[in-house]
């Protein structure tokens, strides 16, 4: 039962949240200064969700060798303009080639 | 100009395929994780349908399997209050279907959307890699809850370096503008350091104060560049 209410009350939070901002943009004059600052406050999101994927763990800062090296590998890989297909795999095999020899 | 957006569809195909195999690997892991917290069968698989936001879902299985429903309930919200902004952004472009289309706004159709440069191809990725993330997680899911603790450490795969690395190459076209790579340099750097003194979900929320930062420091350079 308990567990039956957490999922329907973070279903319909969650849907909620999503759908204020997808039905807002329509609904409401947005002044242009936020409108020209929406691109970047989403990158600067993006960029705080990789940047913690990187380098925290449950809550803490964890600064490991074969997860950032991997992300590191697709980044150069992206810079290059490789496909993204190919950014992902490396910076996957990179990360597991890495911690299969030892390095975490 | 038809075989032109064919070829940009199929790339888009190939690239919405290469993250949503990450993505229902991780959503085996997640259903495995799931059963092991003692959770019933239809839980994580519910969650994936209904909610369908992997980060908040790890956490409210792992609040719930430690006896706190409250905490699974607020944890799991605040994770995904970023889909608020996200929601405005992409807001412009979704097209028609508005109500579904919010359903399937994660950081990876955003992130994909927003690297398109025109408003059709944005529709098009938002659409493509939301719903190809959508089914994928899903069955991901499914399959993990299946095989419950035949399944191992999805990181032995590299999958937790695939993520970041893919949102990333993404965002790196926009990180060309000077505003925009002050901005999310700063609040990368805050939602880092705050990570260990508030709560999940927070510190991202925190990086937005890079954006002012952005503001504030890139306007030397707008002069030069006028000049």
């Amino acid at each position: 039962m308990t567990a039956l209410i957490v999922l329907i009350v973070l279903a319909a939070g969650t849907y909620a949240i999503r759908a204020t901002g997808i039905v807002l943009r329509d609904r409401i004059v947005l002044p242009a200064w936020l409108l020209t600052l929406l691109p970047v406050a989403a990158t600067t999101l993006l960029a705080a969700l990789i940047a913690t994927a990187m380098f925290t763990d449950a809550g803490h800062v964890s600064l490991g060798v074969a997860r950032p090296a991997g992300v590191l590998a697709g980044v150069v890989l992206a810079w290059r303009r490789a496909p993204f297909a190919v950014v992902v795999i490396a910076a996957a095999a990179t990360a597991a080639l890495l911690r299969l020899a030892g390095l975490s | 100009m038809r075989t032109f957006y064919r070829t940009l569809d199929r790339a888009l195909v190939r690239d919405a395929s290469a993250i949503a195999v990450a993505a229902a690997m991780i959503g085996v892991s997640y259903g495995a994780i799931s059963i092991a917290q003692g959770l019933p069968w239809w839980l994580p698989i519910a969650m994936s349908l209904l909610v369908f936001a992997g980060g908040s879902q790890f956490i409210a299985v792992g609040l719930l399997g430690a006896g706190n429903p409250v905490a699974a309930v607020l944890g799991g919200l605040l994770i995904n209050v970023r889909h608020l902004p996200f929601g405005l952004a992409v807001g412009g472009f979704v097209g028609r279907h508005r109500l579904l289309a919010a359903h399937l706004l994660i950081d990876e159709n955003t992130a994909f959307a927003l690297s398109q440069s025109r408003v059709e191809l944005r529709r098009q990725a938002y659409w493509l890699v939301g719903g190809f993330l959508f089914v994928a997680w899903n069955l991901g899911t499914i399959l993990g809850v299946g095989l419950g603790s035949a399944v191992g450490d999805p990181n032995v795969f590299g999958l937790d370096a695939a993520f970041p690395a893919g949102l990333l190459a993404l965002i790196l076209p926009a990180l060309r503008d000077r505003t925009t790579r002050i901005a999310a340099g700063c609040g990368a750097v805050l939602a880092v350091v705050s990570t260990p003194l508030l709560p999940a979900g927070l510190p991202v929320l925190v990086a937005l104060l890079g954006v002012f930062a952005g503001r504030v420091f890139s306007r030397p350079a707008s002069v030069e560049v006028a000049s």
